[in-house]
C-alpha cells in the first residue's frame, strides 16, 4: 500500500486550532528553521482510512493465535485500557505538587506491594521502560553495592550460554566482563562449569528460571547459594515469571534482585514493539541503591529515564493485579503451565520436543532431524504457519537448540485453539513429507512473500524520499 | 572453490598474503560461506595497530557477526573501502576481496599452508 | 476473582489426563517442594470487572485535575487532535508485539518507516531510529555512539533538564566513562567554559534546546566548537519548537535526540513517552535499537523489515553497545499520526501560538511590580521568573486549578502552549497580581 507520503496534497488539512488570540512572536532570523518542513499534507479522512489500512496488515495476541515463545503473548483485557484512559491519570503532570499526586502515587505503592508479594522482594521500582531496562537497572544494583563495599575486585557476571541476548549486553553495558558458562543439555545451569568460574572476581549472576528452553532448574537453591558463597549476588531475570507467579518465588529462590516484564506476565499490551515497563525488585539490602528522579527527588541516586517511568503501563498491570488477586495469578501460571504442555503433547506425534519431559510455560521443538529428513526447516515451518493464520514461534531460540522452534501458548488460549494448532503442526508435518517446495516458498497467502533482507542489510532504505 | 597455494591460513578462517613488507588479509572461501551473504563490514582505521591473535573489525550478515582476527601484527596502512559499498565482494570473491593492508609487521601468528588448511577445514566440517 | 483462563474444571481435568496427570501439582514436579509456596500470597483477593473498575477510578479521582497548565519542564500539555487518541487504541496495533514476521506486521513495520521518515523530516537529519523509552535515554544512548577506545569523555551542559543528566551520569557510570557537566552563565551554556573544557578525550557534548530554563542557546556557534575539538555535537530537541526553531542540521549535530511526549502523548505522570533518535549517515550503523528498513519480497513487491540487525544484542550479545530490545513503538506511531494530522501548517500554529503565549504570558506577569525575567535571552515557550512570595503565588493558583509554573533554584519555570486561552492566561495573571498587591 502507499505511504502515507504518496497520499499527501499541498493544503490539505484538518481543522484544530483556533486563530491567535495573542501578539505574534518573531525570533531572530540566526535561530530559525531555514530548511523547508516537508511533513504530509491530508485531511482527517484520509488519516483514517491510512491507519485503518495499515492495521488490518497487524496481527495482535486480541485478533488470533500467538504462542511467541518467552514474549508472554497473552490476551489483554480491555478493562486495563479504559483505566488506563481515564483523565484522571492521563492528565496528570509528572511535576504537579505531591498532594495533587495521591491517586498516582497510590497506584505505585500499591503496584509494589502486589509485585512484592508475588515475586518475594522488599522494594520496587517502575522506573525502567522495558524489560532490558530493568535488567541494566538490577545489574546496576548490583554494581553499587560492590563498589559502596569498596569491592572493585569484581568485575565479571556470570551469564548462562542459553540466556537471552539481552543478559550480555546488559552486563556489558555495566561495565562487566561476560563470563559464559555452559548448560547441561537440558538448558540449566552445570554446576561444575559454574564452581569453576566462581571467584572474588565474580560480581553476580544473571539467571532465569525455568530457563529458555522451559524447564525449572532444579539446582536453583545450591546454584544462588554457590553464588553468594564467593561474594557474588543473584538477578533473577522475569521473563519466565508467567510459569511460577503464586506458586513459587524468586525471593525463596534465592535471588537479590529481579526485573518484571508488566508488558508480559502482567497482561500489558505490547503496542507492536513497546512501551512495556520493566519493573526492578530487591531484597531490602539493596533498596537504598533503587533509582530516582532528579528533578522530583533529588540528585544522588542512579536514574535510568526521566520521571517514575512508563506510569500508564503500569495502572494497567495494576488493574490485572486487582482483577486475578491471589488465586487468579496461582491459576494463571498453572494454566500457562497445563497449556503448554498440552499442547507440547499434543505435537509431540509429529515434531520432537527438544525436551521430551515436562515443561513450564513454553517447550521448544527441535526440527533438526525433521529438516535432514524433508528439507524443511524451521523457518520454513514458521512461515507456513503464517498461511494459517498463526502467529509463529520464536525462532532458532534459544541458541543451544538447533532449528529451534519455541512455543508458549499462555493461560488465556482455549482448549479448542489448542487443538486446532496442534492440527496445523500436523497438516504441516505431513505436508513437508509430500511438498517440502511448496514450504519453502511460503508463506503464500500473506501481506507480502519473504522480504529480501540481504538487499535491506545492504543497501539501506531507512526513510521515504520524494521521487 | 580452491585456496590458492601462495596464501597463508588461519584457524579462524583469515588468509594472508605478504609481499614486499606488506600484507593483505581478507577472509577464506570457507569462512564466507558459512557466514552466508556478508551485509557490512567494520574496517579498522589506517594507522590503527593491530595485534597477532586480536580482532581488528567484524563482518555483517544478516542474522550473524563475525570477528575478523588478525593472523600478523603491525600498522594497518590501508583498508579496502570497496567493501564499505560492497561488501558481498567477500562472497564472490574471498581471495580477491582483501580486507586490510598491514605494514611494520613485528609478529606472525603460527599459519597454514592451503593443504593443511583445507584438511582443517575438513575437519571442522 | 477475575480471570482470563477460558478453560472449565472440567476441561482442566481433561487436559491433565491428556498428559497423564491427576493433579495440577504435578505440572510443577520440577520444582524442589521445599521451595513451593504453602500458603497464598498475601494480596487481595481477585476482584469482577465492575469492583476493579470503581476501585481504579476512585484512585483515579484522587489526583488533581487543573485546568489550566502553566508548566512544563520535560512534559508538555499540548492538544491532542482525536483522532490521534482513537487510532493507537486499536487492536491490532495495541496488542501486537515486536514485528519480528514481517509477513504478518506489515502495518506496524510501515508505521514506523513513516515515523522514521517524519523524524528525519522535523530533525533534518539522514536517518532514525524506531524509537527508544524517552527523552533522557535517548541522550545517554547517543553519548554511548560517540564514545571510542581514545574519547571517553561526555560533556553536558548544566543547562540540559536534570533527568536526562542523571541518566547520562547513570549510563556513563555504568560505562566506566566520565561525565562532566559544562556550567552555565545567564541561563545559557558559557561558551567559554565550554572551550575549555573541549580536551582531547572529549567523545562528545549534548546540548538542550531550548534548554532547561527555556532559553535558546546559540546551538551552530557551540556545535562549531565542538567539531573544532573533533568531537562529536548530539542536540537535544524539543520536536514541536522544530517547526521554527534552526534543525539540528542546521546546527550541525551529528545526531539529533529529543522527548516526543509533546507530539500526541498525554502528561500521564510521566509515561510511557517517546525517545527520539536521529543522526547523520555516517553514524547509522552506531544507532541503537530497531530499525526499520524497505526492501522487496519474493516477488518483487515493496515491503518492510526490521533492518540492520546485527547491530543489536540478540546477534552480538556482550559486543552490541546497547541491551534496548523493547522501544516505544506504540508510542512513535502516535507521533507519526500526531505530526500526519497537524500537518506542516498545524505543526507551525502549535508551535507560534505556544511561543506566542509564553511571552504574552511572561511580559504579562512583568509588569506587576516585584515581577522580572531572570534571564534575558530569547527563549521559545518557557522562561523562568524571579518575583517575592512564589509559594504563596504557586498556592493561589492551584486553588483556583491552575497547575503554576515549576519551582526552580530561586525562580519559577513557566510554560505555555497554544491550548491555553488568552482569557486563561489573564485569569492567571491577575491571580499573581492579587497575591503580590
Amino acid at each position: 500500500m502507499k505511504l502515507i507520503f504518496e497520499k499527501s496534497v499541498p493544503g490539505r488539512h484538518s481543522s484544530l486550532l483556533p486563530a491567535c488570540d495573542v501578539p505574534e512572536v518573531e525570533l531572530d532570523a540566526s535561530l530559525c528553521r531555514q530548511e523547508a518542513l516537508p511533513l504530509p499534507e491530508l485531511c482527517e479522512t484520509d488519516i483514517s482510512r491510512h491507519y485503518t489500512q495499515l492495521c488490518q496488515r497487524v496481527h495482535g495476541v486480541n485478533c488470533g493465535f500467538y504462542p511467541l515463545g518467552s514474549c508472554t503473548m497473552k490476551y489483554n483485557p480491555r478493562i486495563d485500557e479504559e483505566i488506563a484512559a481515564l483523565p484522571g491519570f492521563t492528565s496528570i503532570h509528572p511535576l504537579a505538587p505531591a498532594d495533587a499526586v495521591q491517586g498516582c502515587t497510590e497506584v505505585l505503592r500499591l503496584a509494589g506491594e502486589y509485585l512484592c508479594q508475588i515475586s518475594g522482594m522488599d522494594g520496587m521500582t517502575f522506573q525502567p521502560a522495558a524489560g532490558a531496562h530493568g535488567e541494566f537497572t538490577g545489574v546496576m544494583l548490583i554494581k553499587q553495592y560492590h563498589d559502596a563495599r569498596g569491592d572493585r575486585a569484581r568485575t565479571k557476571i556470570i551469564v548462562p550460554d542459553s540466556a537471552h541476548g539481552t543478559n550480555p549486553a546488559t552486563a556489558a553495558m555495566c561495565g562487566f566482563e561476560v563470563v559464559n558458562v555452559s548448560s547441561t543439555p537440558d538448558g540449566c545451569v552445570d554446576l561444575d562449569a559454574l564452581k569453576a568460574v566462581l571467584g572474588p572476581d565474580i560480581a553476580g549472576l544473571m539467571l532465569t528460571n525455568p530457563n529458555t528452553v522451559g524447564i525449572f532448574d532444579k539446582n536453583i537453591l545450591e546454584i544462588t547459594r554457590l553464588v553468594h558463597e564467593c561474594g557474588g549476588l543473584c538477578y533473577y531475570d522475569g521473563a519466565n515469571l508467567n510459569a511460577v507467579m503464586g506458586v513459587v518465588r524468586p525471593g525463596d529462590m534465592g535471588f537479590d534482585c529481579i526485573h518484571m516484564n508488566l508488558h508480559k506476565t502482567f497482561a500489558t499490551p505490547h503496542g507492536g514493539g513497546g512501551p512495556g515497563a520493566g519493573a526492578v525488585g530487591c531484597k531490602d539490602f539493596l533498596k537504598q541503591y533503587l533509582p530516582k528522579s532528579a528533578i522530583l527527588e533529588g540528585e544522588g541516586s542512579i536514574q535510568v529515564r526521566s520521571f517514575m517511568g512508563n506510569f500508564l503501563v503500569v495502572v494497567k498491570a495494576l488493574t490485572y493485579l486487582m482483577t486475578l488477586g491471589r488465586e487468579g495469578i496461582r491459576e494463571a501460571a498453572v494454566n500457562a503451565v497445563l497449556n503448554a504442555n498440552y499442547l507440547m503433547q499434543k505435537i509431540k506425534g509429529t515434531f520432537t520436543p527438544a525436551f521430551d519431559r515436562i515443561c513450564m510455560h513454553e517447550f521448544v521443538l527441535d526440527l533438526s532431524e525433521f529438516k535432514k529428513e524433508t528439507g524443511v526447516s524451521a523457518l520454513d515451518v514458521a512461515k507456513s504457519l503464517i498461511d494459517h493464520g498463526m502467529h509463529p514461534p520464536t525462532m532458532y531460540f534459544p541458541l543451544i537448540v538447533h532449528e529451534a522452534l519455541m512455543l508458549e501458548p499462555t493461560e488465556t488460549e482455549s482448549r479448542e485453539t489448542l487443538d486446532e494448532a496442534a492440527e496445523i503442526f500436523r497438516a504441516l508435518f505431513e505436508q513437508a513429507h509430500t511438498d517440502p517446495a511448496y514450504m519453502h516458498q511460503a508463506p503464500h497467502h500473506a501481506q507480502i512473500g519473504r522480504p529480501d533482507e540481504v538487499k535491506a542489510a545492504r543497501s539501506p532504505v531507512l526513510r521515504w524520499n520524494p521521487a | 572453490m580452491k585456496n590458492p597455494k601462495e596464501l597463508q591460513y588461519s584457524k579462524s578462517h583469515e588468509w594472508v598474503k605478504e609481499e614486499n613488507g606488506i600484507a593483505e588479509v581478507g577472509i577464506t572461501d570457507f569462512a564466507q560461506d558459512a557466514l552466508g551473504d556478508v551485509v557490512f563490514v567494520n574496517l579498522p582505521e589506517v594507522g590503527d595497530e593491530v595485534t597477532a591473535g586480536e580482532t581488528f573489525g567484524d563482518v555483517e550478515s544478516v542474522k550473524a557477526v563475525s570477528d575478523l582476527i588478525c593472523p600478523i601484527s603491525g600498522i594497518v596502512c590501508e583498508i579496502n573501502e570497496e567493501l564499505l559499498d560492497s561488501p558481498e565482494l567477500l562472497n564472490s570473491d574471498p581471495y580477491g576481496a582483501w580486507i586490510i593492508r598491514v605494514e611494520k609487521i613485528t609478529e606472525w601468528e603460527k599459519l597454514l599452508d592451503a593443504d593443511a588448511y583445507e584438511v582443517f577445514c575438513a575437519e571442522e566440517g | 476473582m477475575g480471570s482470563y483462563v477460558p478453560a472449565t474444571a472440567s476441561e482442566r481435568r481433561e487436559m491433565l489426563q491428556a498428559i497423564g496427570m491427576s493433579a495440577e501439582t504435578e505440572l510443577y514436579a520440577d520444582v524442589p517442594q521445599a521451595m513451593l509456596l504453602d500458603r497464598p500470597l498475601d494480596i487481595p483477593r481477585g476482584m469482577s470487572e465492575l469492583e476493579v473498575r470503581s476501585r481504579m477510578e476512585a484512585l483515579a479521582a484522587k489526583n488533581k485535575q487543573y485546568d489550566v497548565i502553566l508548566r512544563g519542564a520535560g512534559a508538555y500539555d499540548h492538544y491532542i487532535p482525536s483522532i490521534v487518541k482513537y487510532i493507537p487504541a486499536k487492536e491490532e496495533f495495541l496488542t501486537a508485539y515486536t514485528p519480528y514476521q514481517a509477513e504478518m506486521s506489515q502495518g506496524i513495520l510501515q508505521s514506523i518507516f513513516e515515523y522514521q521518515t517524519m523524524i528525519c523530516q522535523l530533525t533534518g537529519m539522514d536517518v532514525s531510529n524506531a524509537s527508544v523509552y524517552d527523552g533522557a535515554t535517548a541522550a545517554a544512548e547517543a553519548a554511548t555512539m560517540c564514545r571510542d577506545r581514545k574519547r571517553t569523555v561526555t560533556l553536558v551542559s548544566a543547562a540540559v533538564h536534570p533527568d536526562t543528566i542523571n541518566t547520562i551520569r547513570t549510563y556513563c557510570y555504568g560505562a566506566g566513562t566520565e561525565l562532566r557537566v559544562v556550567p552555565c552563565k545567564d541561563g545559557r551554556t558559557d561558551p567559554d567554559a565550554l572551550a575549555q573544557m573541549l580536551t582531547a578525550d572529549v567523545a562528545s557534548f549534548i546540548l538542550q534546546q531550548p534548554n532547561f530554563y527555556g532559553q535558546l542557546e546559540d546551538a551552530k556557534a557551540l556545535g562549531a566548537m565542538v567539531h573544532q575539538a573533533k568531537a562529536q555535537y548530539i542536540m537535544s530537541c524539543n520536536p514541536i519548537s522544530l517547526a521554527l526553531l534552526a534543525t539540528p542540521k542546521e546546527c550541525g549535530a551529528d545526531i539529533a535526540v529529543g522527548e516526543g511526549q509533546c507530539l500526541g502523548m498525554p502528561l500521564s505522570w510521566g509515561g510511557p513517552y517517546l525517545g527520539i533518535m536521529a543522526a547523520t549517515a555516517k553514524m547509522m550503523r552506531k544507532l541503537p535499537g530497531r530499525i526499520v528498513g524497505q526492501t522487496t519480497d519474493s516477488e518483487g513487491n515493496l515491503a518492510y523489515v526490521l533492518s540492520l540487525q546485527a547491530r543489536e544484542q540478540h546477534i552480538r550479545r556482550e559486543k552490541a553497545s546497547s541491551n534496548i530490545c523493547s522501544n516505544e513503538a506504540l508510542c512513535a506511531l502516535t507521533a507519526g499520526l500526531y505530526l500526519a494530522t497537524m500537518g506542516p501548517e498545524g505543526l507551525k500554529q502549535a508551535a507560534k501560538q505556544s511561543m506566542a503565549k509564553a511571552h504574552y504570558l511572561a511580559n504579562a506577569l512583568c509588569e506587576i511590580p516585584g515581577v522580572s525575567l531572570k534571564y534575558n535571552g530569547e527563549f521559545f515557550h518557557e522562561f523562568v521568573t524571579v518575583m517575592p512570595k512564589q509559594e504563596e503565588v504557586l498556592a493561589a493558583l492551584d486553588r483556583e486549578g491552575i497547575l503554576g509554573g515549576l519551582p526552580v533554584e530561586d525562580g519559577i519555570l513557566w510554560c505555555a502552549t497554544e491550548k491555553i486561552s488568552r482569557a486563561q492566561l489573564d485569569r492567571a495573571v491577575s491571580l499573581v497580581k492579587e497575591v503580590l498587591a
